[in-house]
């Protein structure tokens, strides 16, 4: 088998305390009744913590181009999705 | 290759990406909720803030945190896998599972508090409220029940590594499975990333 990068356990430390240290801004901004921002917020925060899942827990950062691709790729679909489906769902 | 007993076609970067690629419908699954999530929301903003206030914050952190910490220790025992530790490995797959099961106690207690109240799909109480406070708890009850479902299936993933490990089929050199369930994991980590705030955190 090719070599594979091998994380360090205090990297994978790191990565968990910037997850949790996000998890408490996102529910401490949440607590702060918003409105319309907190949503934003909320959902800007998910996606920098599921970006941070993807890059170093699923391991994508030391993967070959084709695989970040793959998944960049799907995404960008399922935003297409999004975008078609509130069009159709306010211009209909 | 150490193990020339199992090298017919095995295809580690084939493997890994079958494992992708399967992770993709995973995700286009929970997607086609969260899209329904968001029209609904869109359609029905006053029913699902009331409804969405109902939910206990504290306990979907909680278990925003216990699936966190379990997903690092499934990625440290990856790289114990990777470094040759096959004893840590094991020990930290099964702190991941204890995790997983702390994850589903809570979810029972959750779920346990909202059908004393009554609150249960195709209860008389449900049907009775708003229909933008029905469809909230029907899309609650529907994902967070799939959610829980991956948690129980990515725990029998975990539980078939370890005895592999145990049994030298996973070593240093050759760990596709327990890589591939390991990103069954995070997957159900990464799910719940999204879940958490839309469920419990915007009201």
């Amino acid at each position: 088998m090719e070599k594979h990068h091998i994380s360090s356990y205090t990297s994978h430390g790191i990565v968990l305390t910037v997850l949790l240290t996000l998890t408490a801004l996102s529910v401490t901004i949440a607590e702060l009744h918003l409105g319309a921002i907190s949503v934003a917020v909320a959902l800007l925060v998910a996606s920098i913590k599921g970006t941070t899942v993807l890059t170093y827990f699923m391991h994508l950062k030391y993967e070959s181009t084709f695989f970040k691709v793959m998944v960049a790729g799907v995404f960008a679909m399922y935003a297409l999705i999004i975008i078609f489906t509130f069009f159709d769902y306010i211009f209909r | 290759m150490t193990n020339p007993m199992h090298d017919e076609h095995h295809d580690h970067l084939g493997s890994k990406m079958g494992m992708w690629l399967f992770i993709f419908t995973e995700l286009f699954l929970f997607g086609g909720l969260f899209l329904v999530y968001a029209i609904f929301r869109s359609k029905y903003g006053e029913d699902f803030h009331h409804a969405a206030e109902e939910l206990n914050v504290f306990i979907g952190t909680l278990n925003t945190v216990v699936l966190l910490i379990s997903s690092m220790t499934v990625a440290m025992s990856i790289s114990a896998i990777q470094k040759g530790d096959s004893g840590r490995a094991i020990r930290l797959l099964l702190l991941t599972i204890v995790l997983a099961l702390v994850f589903m106690v809570n979810k029972y207690f959750e779920w346990g508090h909202k059908f004393e109240f009554k609150l249960y799909p195709g209860s008389p109480v449900l049907g009775n409220l708003p229909k933008g406070e029905l469809l909230f708890f029907g899309l609650y009850f529907m994902m967070t029940g799939l959610h829980a479902l991956h948690v129980v299936i990515g725990c029998v993933l975990l539980g078939i590594t370890i005895p592999k490990i145990a049994k030298k089929q996973i070593t240093s050199e050759r760990y596709t499975f327990h890589e591939n369930a390991g990103l069954y994991w995070h997957l159900v980590d990464f799910i719940w990333i999204f879940l958490f705030p839309m469920m419990y955190l915007i009201t």
